[in-house]
């Protein structure tokens, strides 16, 4: 293939020509230009006409670590997958660039986020009393939630207290936290996600696997698929505007009948006791605003002082996530309308113990901005679901353990640290420092394989002892079995499956320095 | 100025040129540089997979190598980065805290010490892919990553520009990783190898001839790419080019 081959006519390089259209597709605007839309590929993706098997994600056996190496391995035997998601997801990368780069303070405005964030985390107790306070003054029933079973019950409760059997929701990453669907429907509620992603996973059975992204993961033959399993849709019209209106119709009955509407919180303000939710489909004003029971769950971690500070992330959160200026719709729910009630359920769920952990406390000024993943080399080829938990991608490695340190022990591992994590993030969190934090507790807490750790323990009696080196590396046929074996031929010869070996040079630096050098020293 | 020269490991054992070249071009600039004989290894392979325990014998080997310099300098960011932001698994000790402020990576070193302005011996008339290590661009700041908003400089790309007649081509993806991650590569190879393969085809696309670096570990690891897939792309350290290695 010609470099022109794989050259779209914008001129923009690719390195997968394969899901890129050879014509100039794509929607154009009044001045000829392409259309740069929120949640959309700058340029579309072409689908792939090859039907390939959606791969799902990692294998969960209780609390055995996840093989997320395993999962990855899976996603990336189907290609047309890998490749789409790929292409997709760094599209909103390179998104998120131009859109940066067009606000000259945006390394300051990343500097203030995290500043207020820290502030906000540091006095969380007065600022959860403020909103509480605000809330109730607004006539909002303010309900706390210790854990993920306190908010299920909580809202069971209230749902009991009104007889609602359907309840409609807007995506929200905290009931995922939660288990909520799951509970609710073993309980008799009927759950309808709202949002396009989310329920094409609700309808699949399958958890989100990108927290902006829900279903990123799948082609739009995966999804024509999986709506005219439950649908009823046509099976061999993958067109995306067919797909998108045929959601919509039948969500839109749900949403005008349901008996009580939910929706998750980006921002919680302690002076207005107001909750703000970001969204481009506008489901979340629907779930909140139509059903005359509204609910509103709320990780602690979301709150901010004020209505002031709000526009400093309105400004950095939408950039991150897509590279647009702003979210469709930026809604602020404060008080129950006439005739209406008005719940807020404030959930801790491990956060208090999490702003306890030195190293690990600032993950919690997340802003859910999925920017860590996109710009994620290795969470572009393994895909989200390969976590195996709520939070994929860089943020769900430094979060993950903190719910369960077995399960997610390997976590930590996914990652080259190579450090974009940490630049693209909004509010500054170390991200990738936090990876190799990780790994040392988790090796000293013995939750790493003994092959590993013993792998290790030789390379380090190796290295730290000059003789024991040089003689493991003196010959060149044996450096290749010894230095370093962890690396380059361990048991399995990972390395060799996929990549040629290095080939062995005559002799070592050492061997050609004692050689050449050693003998004039002496002469000096 | 008396340096203390740092080989790493895997260009001690996989690419001895490296080092040579790395002596070689310090030594032009007229500098004292020692090659102390007892030195291994940095301990980052053990520090990244989180065994800092197992890590802390080779450090403070490291130490007791490279203390008493006026500066170490070493031909891999990565190393370099480990020693200067991890090398914590043994006590701080003044000598502790000397050796890892004093200790360089070669680019930084010629570009921000010596401020070097030329070097007339060098010519590479090839188009040429730069490979910034990660390590090398994000922790010890060679360059200013695509994503961050700040005026664009590279010190590697600076040091290559003075190169007579290189040709610096363009990648659709400048600062991906390679998918080398040290241990990652072997941990979790099926990812690390496509990152692998993803890099070197955009390396290829861009018209490529030779691939330069400042981590001859990711050169390693690319070049095992390359030669699975069949390009025909050739793989050097900074170093060797600007101590002026002919094709």
């Amino acid at each position: 293939m010609s470099a022109e081959d794989v050259r779209p006519t914008d001129g923009e390089p690719t390195i997968h020509p394969e899901v890129r259209p050879p014509s100039d597709e794509g929607e154009r605007g009044q001045d000829g230009r392409r259309l740069q839309h929120a949640e959309a590929a700058s340029r579309p993706i072409a689908a792939p006409k090859v039907r390939e098997k959606q791969p799902r994600g990692a294998k969960i056996r209780g609390d055995r670590p996840i093989d997320q190496a395993e999962a990855a391995e899976r996603f990336l035997a189907a290609p047309l997958h890998q490749a789409a998601h790929d292409e997709r997801l760094w599209d909103l990368r390179k998104k998120r660039d131009t859109a940066a780069h067009g606000i000259p303070e945006w390394e300051e405005l990343r500097e203030i986020a995290s500043s207020i964030k820290a502030h906000t985390l540091s006095n969380l107790d007065r600022y959860l009393e403020q909103f509480e306070a605000a809330a109730k003054a607004n006539g909002v029933h303010v309900h706390w939630a210790a854990d993920g079973a306190d908010h299920n019950r909580i809202v069971l409760g209230i749902l009991r207290d009104h007889g609602a059997k359907t309840l409609v929701k807007s995506k929200s990453m905290l009931t995922e936290e939660c288990g909520f669907r799951h509970h609710m429907a073993a309980n008799g509620i009927e759950i309808i996600e709202t949002d396009l992603g989310e329920r094409i996973q609700q309808l699949d059975n399958e958890e989100p696997s990108h927290i902006v992204a829900p279903a990123v993961h799948k082609t739009r033959m995966d999804v024509a698929e999986v709506f005219a399993r439950t649908l009823g849709t046509d099976p061999e019209n993958d067109d995306a505007h067919y797909l998108a209106e045929s959601q919509r119709e039948t969500t839109r009955p749900y949403i005008l009948n349901a008996d009580a509407g939910m929706t998750g919180c980006n921002f919680a303000i302690a002076e207005t006791g107001t909750v703000v939710t970001c969204t481009n489909e506008g489901n979340a004003d629907l779930s909140g605003n139509v059903p005359k029971l509204q609910i509103h769950s709320i990780g602690i971690e979301k709150l901010i002082p004020r209505i002031e500070h709000l526009g400093v992330f309105i400004r950095l959160l939408s950039r991150s996530a897509l590279g647009s200026p702003i979210t469709q719709y930026t809604s602020h729910f404060r008080g129950p309308r006439a005739g209406t009630e008005m719940h807020m359920v404030l959930v801790d769920n491990g956060r208090s113990a999490r702003l306890g952990m030195e190293e690990f406390w600032t993950s919690l000024k997340c802003i859910r901005c999925g920017a860590c993943m996109n710009t994620c080399p290795v969470y572009r080829r393994s895909g989200g679901l390969s976590y195996g938990a709520t939070y994929s991608g860089p943020i769900g490695l430094i979060i993950d353990p903190t719910f369960n340190k077995r399960k997610y022990s390997t976590l930590p591992f996914s990652s080259t640290m190579n450090g974009s994590c940490t630049n693209v993030c909004p509010v500054k969190i170390n991200i990738h420092e936090q990876i190799f934090a990780w790994r040392k507790v988790l090796a000293e807490e013995h939750q790493i394989p003994l092959l590993k750790q013993g792998m290790m323990k030789a390379a380090g009696a190796v290295l730290s002892r000059p003789a024991a080196y040089r003689a493991a590396i003196g010959t060149a046929d044996s450096a290749l079995k010894v230095l370093p074996r962890f690396a380059v031929y361990n048991p399995l010869n990972t390395w060799g499956k996929k990549r040629e070996m290095p080939e062995t040079p005559k002799q070592s630096f050492h061997a050609w320095y004692k050689q050449n050098r050693m003998g004039k020293e002496a002469g000096k | 100025m008396r340096i203390g020269l740092f080989v790493p490991c895997y260009v001690d054992a996989f690419e001895p040129e490296v080092g040579i070249a790395t002596l070689e071009l310090l030594e032009r600039f007229g500098l004292d540089v020692e090659y102390p004989f007892d030195q291994t290894c940095c301990g980052q392979p053990m520090a990244n997979t989180g065994c800092h325990a197992e890590a802390a014998a080779t450090e403070a080997l490291f130490v007791r190598n490279f203390s008493g310099f006026d500066y170490v300098v070493a031909p891999s960011g990565s190393c370099v980065h480990q020693v200067r932001e991890h090398l914590t698994a043994i006590p701080q000790t003044d000598e502790v805290l000397a050796v890892r402020s004093k200790t360089f990576e070669l680019v930084e070193f010629l570009h921000d010490v010596l401020k070097i302005e030329e070097f007339p011996w060098a010519a590479f008339p090839h188009k040429v892919a730069y490979h910034g290590n990660c390590n090398a661009l994000r922790g010890i700041h060679h360059a200013r990553p695509s994503e961050i908003v700040a005026p664009f400089f590279s010190k590697p790309l600076d040091l290559l520009a003075k190169v007579k007649g290189i040709e610096i081509v363009d990648l659709a993806r400048p600062d991906e990783c390679c998918g080398f991650g040290g241990t990652f590569s072997v941990f979790e190879p099926a990812v690390s190898a496509k990152m692998g393969y993803d890099k070197v085809a955009d390396q290829n696309r861009a018209g490529a001839e030779y691939v330069v670096s400042s981590d001859s570990s990711c050169l390693m690891h690319q070049k095992g790419c390359a030669g699975r897939l069949g390009l025909p792309l050739k793989y050097l350290h900074i170093a060797q080019v600007l101590n002026g290695a002919a094709a």
